[in-house]
């Protein structure tokens, strides 16, 4: 009899998309004990001119950016009261907290002595050091986010008494998420106000942590409609009626926001060029791209956001949050890696190894088997029927 | 939780107040203006005097106990390629090619006035000695290598082949030997005075005095005077130093100036967000609650009202219930009486004449 079911319930399992999944996290393993064993040399590309590869562009920078729908989410129901995007809330902040989670996990690959980095915070607090306030930021609102996520759980577990207890504090973590938010979000930004001789003049701007933090707003509002639109393809049979009855207006309500946002960030793009009068540089190559990315990534989904919100055109908005996060991505690797070291030959820029590329498909894998798990086995995106008249 | 939130602000005040009494002060109103350590000391490098012969190299790689290179340092002919720092090389002569001559350029770290690692290192693994050397502490380094970003001379090196003690590398401006009086390795091992160790003060002194007298062999410019907001280690030369590997686009600005602004905006968010967003959750709130109050209100007066109309309704519906019956009632009687004259008239049927009272009390 035990064997009957268990059989039954592998067959689905085996679908195309989880065998490669574990493919990912096969080698995943295999790259891990390599980084572990050999060195950061024996599978990273990095040299003593680009000590910095895809482990801080895409799992630090994008990693962060892309999980500040926590924050945004939040924020919006309730500090802003927007109650009907309550139904948003539990999903956006167990993205941030796995976001966040996998993001400190990666620096475990990324960092010499890994075991070294609570050293920051509790040994020797290095306070000058804009990577110091990020390390501070990320340890604490990491702290934050479980917190918020963990109601959650408790509801899973059936542990009322300290449920109730941690929704009391919910308004004072919300405001202390989006504080800790807005540092380290536009820290992360501030840590290139150091280097504008590496930095190409067109990404590098005093403003940079505003830039990182403006954008890091319509980062999590994208990611939270596109991770909407791939929670209803898949696990849609775990919503309830409001969930389903909510999404709607999160995605039109998200878009709009979305839209005006982008909108003000393309604005205070073409601000600094001017402060800086890098308007020349506009015509050489890294010029095309820098457009590519400010109206090709930015401008263009604004409009089409602003489009789809207007038809209340559901898959045009999705699509667009889509290519939005794409966009974040293309900035956030821009100014990490294209634009950085812009002035050496080709043969000392930095491409990274497949080995690299390996280990950040692991974390992503990691993230959505942990999201998966966690969605299928506690109330994320229905609510908890023990305590559904609550609000 | 409160707990964790006033450290955390502890700890930003505590920030803001490093920022402060740093070599820079953040922004603020101050004009102070950070001139380096007094007697900070130097090596002046003229590059019209080097001969590229690698003894430097040589020395620096004995003093530090580092491994030998795969070629001797008497082979010359590694000079033709470009090179750079690494993790056991903290010193490389470059050879340029000008006109019918080479030029020769010695690289190692500069010793910045105000280091961009230091500034940058998160655990103060990097410090500047009163004496000018910038050192490196690799007890704590925890091996981000933000340093090596920050650099703008792109002289930190990593040791990437390391699995458990992976450390930064650079040149110490020989730290220990000039604790014990004696000179640093490379300036003791010039065989033309091409480098000269002294109070970095005199250098400039002695470098602006070599200009002066000889200004057709030399251009008017000490590199390292005020490139990053100085340097321990300075550089005269006759040729052009962009055309020898030395970029002169590095502004005078020092690291810490450059993120001194964003550093300074972190106590600001931490005392005013709270009470921006606590002010937009109040007043959320508050539209809530007006709204709900007046909701309220405006259900009572809707509910008055309708009970109201239902009253006027029913009391009229009985007015007309009993003017109805009132008219029925009429009818009848009439109907019976009528009825009963006309039993009456009937005498002849009077065994049934008892029905019709009957009738009539039923309704």
């Amino acid at each position: 009899m035990m064997e009957r079911t268990s059989r039954i319930s592998l067959r689905p399992m085996m679908t195309p998309f989880n065998v490669m999944l574990g493919i990912i996290l096969a080698i995943g393993c295999v790259l891990t004990v390599l980084r572990f064993t050999g060195g950061l040399s024996v599978v990273t590309n990095l040299d003593d001119n680009n000590p910095w590869g895809i482990w801080i562009g895409f799992d630090l920078l994008c990693g962060v950016a892309l999980a500040a729908g926590g924050y945004t989410t939040s924020a919006a129901c309730y500090i802003f009261g927007l109650k009907r995007y309550h139904s948003a809330v539990r999903p956006a902040i167990l993205t941030a907290f796995l976001g966040y989670a996998l993001v400190v996990f990666a620096l475990h690959y990324d960092v010499g002595r890994p075991w070294r980095l609570p050293f920051p915070i509790f040994w020797q607090q290095g306070t000058t050091s804009l990577l110091f306030e990020v390390g501070l930021c990320v340890f604490l609102y990491l702290t934050v986010l479980f917190i918020e996520f963990t109601p959650a759980a408790f509801e899973w577990l059936g542990f009322s008494k300290l449920r109730e207890k941690i929704l009391k504090l919910t308004i004072l973590l919300t405001i202390f998420g989006v504080v800790l938010s807005t540092l380290h979000q536009s820290s992360l930004g501030a840590l290139y106000t150091i280097v504008p001789s590496k930095l190409h003049p067109l990404w590098y701007s005093g403003y940079l942590p505003v830039y990182f933090f403006i954008s890091s707003m319509f980062a999590g509002l994208s990611m939270v409609i596109f991770e909407g639109s791939l929670a209803h393809k898949y696990l849609h049979h775990k919503m309830d009626e409001t969930h389903l009855r909510e999404s709607e207006g999160v995605v039109l309500g998200f878009g709009k926001a979305a839209s005006f946002i982008m909108a003000g960030y393309v604005a205070i793009k073409v601000i600094g060029l001017a402060v800086d009068n890098s308007w020349h540089y506009l015509f050489t190559g890294y010029g095309a791209w820098f457009l590519l990315e400010l109206i090709g990534f930015v401008a263009l989904p604004s409009f089409v956001y602003a489009i789809g919100v207007r038809e209340k055109n559901i898959r045009l908005i999705q699509r667009t949050a889509l290519w939005s996060v794409l966009g974040i991505v293309l900035n956030r690797f821009n100014i990490s890696l294209i634009a950085f070291n812009w002035q050496l030959p080709t043969s000392e820029r930095y491409f990274p190894s497949w080995m690299e590329i390996g280990v950040s498909l692991f974390i992503v894998a990691i993230g959505i088997v942990v999201y998966r798990f966690i969605t299928a086995n506690m109330p994320i995106l229905y609510e908890h029927p023990d305590y559904r008249s609550e609000h | 939780m409160g707990i964790s939130r006033r450290k955390f602000l502890g700890w930003f005040g505590g920030l803001s107040a490093t920022a402060a009494t740093a070599a820079t002060s953040a922004i603020a109103g101050s004009n102070h203006h950070f001139k380096g350590h007094p007697d900070t000391m130097g090596v002046l490098h003229d590059i019209n005097r080097c001969i590229g012969c690698r003894k430097c190299e040589e020395a620096c790689n004995t003093v530090n106990e580092l491994p030998k290179p795969e070629k001797p340092f008497d082979d010359l002919s590694v000079l033709d390629q470009k090179r750079r720092t690494h993790a056991d090389v903290y010193t490389v002569v470059n050879q340029f090619q000008q006109g019918k001559e080479k030029v020769h350029v010695k690289k190692q770290c500069n010793h910045c006035m105000e280091p961009a690692c230091a500034s940058a290192c998160f655990v103060k693994a990097f410090k500047k000695m009163p004496n000018g050397s910038v050192v490196y502490d690799e007890s704590v380094c925890v091996g981000c290598r933000y340093c090596m970003i920050a650099c703008p001379f792109n002289i930190p090196a990593y040791d990437y082949d390391s699995v458990l003690s992976p450390k930064v590398t650079k040149c110490t401006l020989c730290h220990p030997r000039v604790q014990k009086g004696l000179l640093p390795g490379c300036v003791e091992a010039c065989p033309k005075e091409a480098l000269i160790y002294g109070n970095r003060k005199e250098l400039i002194k002695i470098a602006r005095k070599r200009i002066n007298k000889h200004p057709d062999q030399y251009i008017d410019h000490i590199y390292g005077e005020h490139e990053m907001g100085g340097t321990s280690w300075l550089y005269i030369s006759g040729t052009p130093f962009s055309e020898i590997g030395m970029r002169e686009d590095l502004g005078v600005k020092s690291a810490p100036e450059l993120t001194s602004g964003p550093l300074s905006a972190v106590p600001i968010v931490v005392g005013l967000w709270p009470v921006l967003l606590t002010g937009v959750y109040a007043i959320s709130k508050r539209k809530d609650k007006v709204a709900e109050e007046e909701k309220a209100e405006a259900v009572k007066a809707a509910e008055n009202v309708a009970e109201e109309h239902l009253k006027n309704q029913i009391a009229k519906l009985k007015l007309e219930a009993t003017k109805e019956k009132e008219a029925a009632i009429k009818k009848e009687v009439t109907k019976a009486l009528e009825e009963a004259a006309k039993e009456a008239e009937k005498k002849a049927e009077a065994k049934a004449a008892e029905a019709a009272p009957e009738k009539k009390e039923d309704e």
